[in-house]
């Protein structure tokens, strides 16, 4: 029995052992899985989670752009496209044929297709074929029992409703470019669009909205196993224009009489832009949609440039519209009064130089009144020796020349206003004396856009107050719009003065402008005319009496023309610009008056801006227009 | 002292069931029990294809296991020889004619149910061992010429493994007889030779591993070095585990093992699966599990009074030990994939009837504990 204790003794002694190592094992086990589960837990569970959970970024949905009654300018409609899912059909080729047996489908789509479907895994939908017909949409809904693998999905497009006449304020979008990328994943979503030019462009951020996330679980391979959470998409702001669209669309069309020309029309006391037009224009639809290389190229060569907005983007000698911009500082300098009068023989002479006044054998004994009705150019000539450059052009500066005026659309020139200083500065020469006399109408060196020469009008015409033109009213339910502006300090009398001048412009029957006189006594106009030189009128021409009208167009001179209306309470101001139109009285006055009883016929002031969108207004239920003197609001708003 | 006069034989059907180690049945239970809500978890929540089938093994092994507990230890004791040498023989037919399957011919297909015998042989080794040793006095045990026996015991089938090529198996059998050869009395020094000797020959081992088992040393050793490649299995895992966290995802919410990140989830990595939805409290709780089966065996083998039922039942907690060590250190990282099923728990018919087959002989050592086992 001894021996058998022994052994017994040994037996104990090893069991427990092995016992120990038992424990031990399970207890490098336990600390083993509590430090995977415990220290490491939050890094596993991030690992975890990239490797279950799939975001998808949800596009959200592009802000509408409306004008001033909610009337649509920019709207997403919907675009229907057919998709091929390559996993639940047998034969891809063969699907896509009979396919192509029900509906058209370009050959090139369905070779893309294939290679699509070589590259991404086979439970990802393919595009056979966007912006499908309603016809198209029926032909495959009708036969999808016999098209496993197919459907009809609707997407998103880009629609501007009223085509050229908007394009130029409204912009287009087009799809993100590489230098377009930044860190915003936005940019990458498939299809994404973004604002290229117009409001499109300048409040792009707010028309995108808010990307919306799916988070999906996938599994391995990446197929959708279910949704976990959906974070809506939050659609863009829309946009309300000052605009009135229907006032935009007859402004375009009355352009149209010419072969390049661009207006404005805003309103003297708030700033809202109520049309601005360039004319020739392009339909923006077709960049969303696509544009051929031959349109393109078309658009490219045209002269007249239909892809530049000339209301902000052309630059032209002010000519004589520049006239009382040279009075307003030849009154305030004390330099003229009212009662100052002024010799006109057809030129006046200056050292050994003649400058010529447009009406060759002269306007005889003239006023400021009758120099401005008359556009007498001699007046100015004369005034300017005393003025000086200087003076002459601070208040075209005053009156927002020369300048940006940080105007909404990016494409805004600044125009050119010179004086001594530019001189030096640009060319290191001294100004001559001529140069002012030149300038004091308008020409040589200056240059002014038709927004700024609108935006002058209108600080005559408001009492002197520094507005700025503005195309936004709301951005969202936000107001953005502005309607309160700084006296600038302009004399009252000066301006009534300056008022009375482009009243006797339209309304004198010795007015430049007076064949273009509106007959409604409510709703007359006042205006200046302005005729720009391109080059210089040569002195064999001047000998020869060639008519500008007979030059090739691009030497003709610009014709130019600024009102307001009515005359006896502005609202109204307009600026017209027809370029190489010959005479800013037979060319830009006529337009005008067409654009300022319009203006008041629709009388867009009178209507409060609202965010609301009234939906069911239809775009051509707001055309024609109504009769004059009745006062109906378009949109009911 | 009435115990060695109390002969075993005299009692009654209904004694010998209540003599059965139930606490050691209802740990078994709820071991199991893990098991099968793992494989329904592993399946989307469904008892189809694994846990219902799993379930049905369950209550065959557990009747199996009853009914080796209710058999005289002295009848296993007189089987050991042949059970081994039919172990070897299957191996042998494996080796021979095996199906083809996982890269390794380990199966015999039975028709209703594919065999490894390996996992059988494991328990014929811890038999023949413990007869070899039964009766023998320490000096006995001690003496070289007598562990030679034992060594070809284990070396037989470990050979026929190695070739099928089995690493993870035939290092198992070398580790579960070297432990029976230890409980039994063999030399402390020749164990600590045995383990200078492996440190040395590692390096001449590695010529002859093959290239897929080089691998998984290598990936083993650093798993990030081939991320979706070799070392897939254990990042994911590693993943699975870790992000379930103390609390774990919860029942059926384990992310990683549904959505077949986690490879073979239902069979080697079924603890992986279990930690991520139940976490730290499900993982440490399993572990607790096996330790007190550990602690039922120990009890069996110290209160047996015969030296074969010591070491049978010692020799099966060993055995056990070692599956759970291997799989759990596998899944976690700690060892290379070495493909070790968690027993009682991954899903598998052999595994699940070895376990059954050990712990009925364990049982049946606490219920004939007084039994004259002769030579």
């Amino acid at each position: 029995m001894l021996q058998n204790d022994l052994s017994e003794k040994i037996f104990s002694r090893r069991a427990f052992f092995i016992g120990g190592l038992q424990l031990l094992g399970l207890s490098i086990l336990g600390v083993r899985l509590a430090w995977l589960q415990i220290a490491q837990g939050s890094r596993y569970k991030t690992l975890s989670d990239k490797n279950r959970i799939n975001i998808k970024m949800l596009a959200p949905s592009r802000g509408d752009i409306v004008d001033r009654f909610g009337v649509p300018l920019a709207i997403n409609t919907q675009n229907y496209r057919v998709l091929i899912v390559p996993e639940q059909v047998d034969d891809l080729h063969g699907a896509l044929r009979v396919l192509q047996k029900i509906i058209h489908v370009e050959e090139y789509d369905i070779k893309q297709v294939i290679k699509d479907a070589a590259r991404t895994a086979k439970f990802i939908p393919l595009k056979i074929k966007d912006d499908l017909t309603w016809e198209e949409v029926a032909k495959i809904e009708v036969n999808l029992p016999d098209l496993p693998g197919l459907s009809i999905d609707v997407g998103d497009v880009r629609t501007y409703p009223y085509r050229g006449a908007t394009a130029h304020i409204v912009g287009y979008v087009r799809s993100v470019s590489q230098k377009d990328l930044t860190d915003d994943p936005i940019l990458r979503l498939p299809g994404f669009k973004i604002g290229k030019t117009g409001i499109e462009k300048t409040y792009d951020l707010d028309l995108r909205g808010k990307v919306g996330a799916l988070e999906v679980e996938v599994n391995v391979i990446g197929r959708e196993v279910r949704e976990l959470k959906r974070k809506d998409a939050l659609a863009g702001s829309r946009i309300t224009l000052s605009i009135d669209g229907e006032l935009q669309r007859f402004t375009q069309k009355i352009l149209s009489q010419h072969k390049s020309a661009s207006a404005v029309i805003m309103d003297a006391h708030s700033g809202a832009i109520y049309a601005m037009a360039s004319h020739p224009s392009f339909d923006p639809n077709m960049f969303v949609r696509g544009l051929s290389q031959e349109k393109w190229q078309t658009m490219m060569d045209d002269p007249a440039l239909p892809q530049t907005n000339k209301a902000i983007a052309g630059q032209y000698p002010p000519g004589s519209t520049f006239k009382m911009i040279t009075a307003l500082a030849g009154l305030k300098a004390g330099i003229i009064n009212k009662h100052t009068t002024v010799f006109c023989s057809g030129y006046y002479e200056y050292g050994n130089d003649k400058f010529h006044c447009w009406k060759k054998h002269g306007h005889g004994k003239v006023n400021l009144y009758d120099a401005l009705a008359q556009s007498c150019d001699t007046y100015f000539y004369k005034m300017s020796t005393d003025v000086g450059i200087n003076a002459i052009a601070d208040m075209a500066r005053k009156f927002g020349l020369g300048a940006k005026l940080n105007f909404e659309l990016t494409d805004e020139k600044a125009g050119l206003i010179t004086d001594k200083k530019w001189k030096r500065t640009r060319f290191g020469k001294s100004w001559y004396h001529g140069e002012t006399i030149v300038s004091s109408i308008g020409q040589g060196g200056m240059r002014t856009t038709p927004l700024q020469l609108a935006v002058m009008t209108a600080r005559m015409v408001n009492g002197g107050r520094a507005v700025k033109p503005w195309l936004t009213g709301y951005s969202g339910d936000n107001f953005i719009g502005k309607d309160n502006w700084n006296d600038m300090g302009i004399s009252p009398e000066h301006l009534k003065m300056v008022m009375h001048g482009m009243d006797m412009v339209v309304n004198n029957e010795k007015g430049t402008a007076h064949a273009s006189a509106i007959e409604e006594a409510a709703w007359k106009m006042g205006g200046k005319t302005g005729t720009a030189q391109v080059q210089r009128i040569t002195k064999e021409q001047r000998r020869l009496g060639v008519k500008n009208a007979d030059l090739p167009w691009a030497q003709r001179h610009h014709a130019l023309f600024v009102g307001y209306a009515p005359i006896d309470n502005p609202r109204y101001v307009c600026s017209v610009v027809v370029e190489h139109g010959v005479g800013g009285s037979s060319a830009a006055a006529p337009l005008a008056k067409e654009l300022l009883r319009q203006t008041q016929l629709r009388d867009p002031a009178i209507t409060q801006m609202q965010p609301e969108f009234i939906k069911d207004v239809g775009i051509l239920q707001v055309w024609p227009p109504k009769k004059p003197g009745v006062n109906t609001v378009i949109g009911g708003g | 002292m009435v115990s060695p006069m109390f002969i075993e034989d005299d009692l009654s059907f209904f004694q010998r069931i209540a003599k059965l180690n139930y606490w050691l049945i209802t740990l078994i239970f709820f071991v199991a029990g893990v098991g099968i809500a793992s494989l329904y978890s592993a399946a989307g929540g469904s008892m189809e294809p694994w846990a219902s089938r799993q379930l049905m093994r369950f209550g065959v092994g557990i009747i199996g296991m009853v009914f080796i507990a209710l058999v005289d230890i002295k009848w296993w004791y007189r089987l050991t020889w042949p059970t081994y040498f039919l172990g070897l023989g299957l191996l042998l037919i494996v080796e021979l004619k095996g199906h083809v399957g996982m890269g390794a011919q380990r199966w015999i297909d039975l028709g209703f149910m594919q065999l490894q015998p390996s996992e059988l042989m494991k328990i014929a080794v811890v038999m023949a061992i413990a007869r070899h040793f039964h009766g023998a006095s320490p000096e006995q045990a001690r003496r070289l010429s007598f562990l030679i026996v034992p060594a070809l015991v284990i070396l037989a089938p470990v050979s026929l493994v190695l070739l099928q090529p089995d690493l993870g198996t035939s290092l198992m059998i070398i580790m579960a007889g070297a432990a029976m050869m230890f409980m039994a009395g063999a030399p402390i020094w020749l164990f600590i030779a045995a383990i200078g000797l492996v440190g040395v020959s590692i390096p001449i081992i590695w010529q002859f591993l093959h290239e897929y088992q080089k691998q998984r040393v290598i990936t083993f050793l650093n798993p990030e070095s081939d991320p979706l490649g070799s070392g897939y299995h254990i990042i994911q895992s590693k993943i699975a585990i870790g992000s379930g966290g103390v609390e774990g995802k919860g029942f059926l919410q384990g992310t990683q093992s549904h959505l077949n990140f986690l490879p073979e989830k239902q069979t080697d990595f079924i603890f992986t699966l279990w930690v991520e939805e139940w976490g730290l409290f499900g993982g440490i709780g399993l572990l607790i599990l096996f330790l007190l089966i550990f602690i039922s065996a120990l009890r069996t083998s110290l209160r047996c009074k015969h030296n074969f039922g010591k070491y049978i039942a010692l020799g099966v907690s060993v055995n056990f030990s070692l599956y759970i060590f291997i799989n759990i250190s596998m899944v976690m990282g700690l060892i290379p994939v070495v493909g070790a099923p968690l027993p009682l728990v991954s899903y598998g018919g052999t595994s699940m009837l070895a376990a059954f087959v050990g712990f009925g002989l364990m049982m049946s050592c606490g219920v004939y504990r007084h039994s004259k086992v002769t030579r």
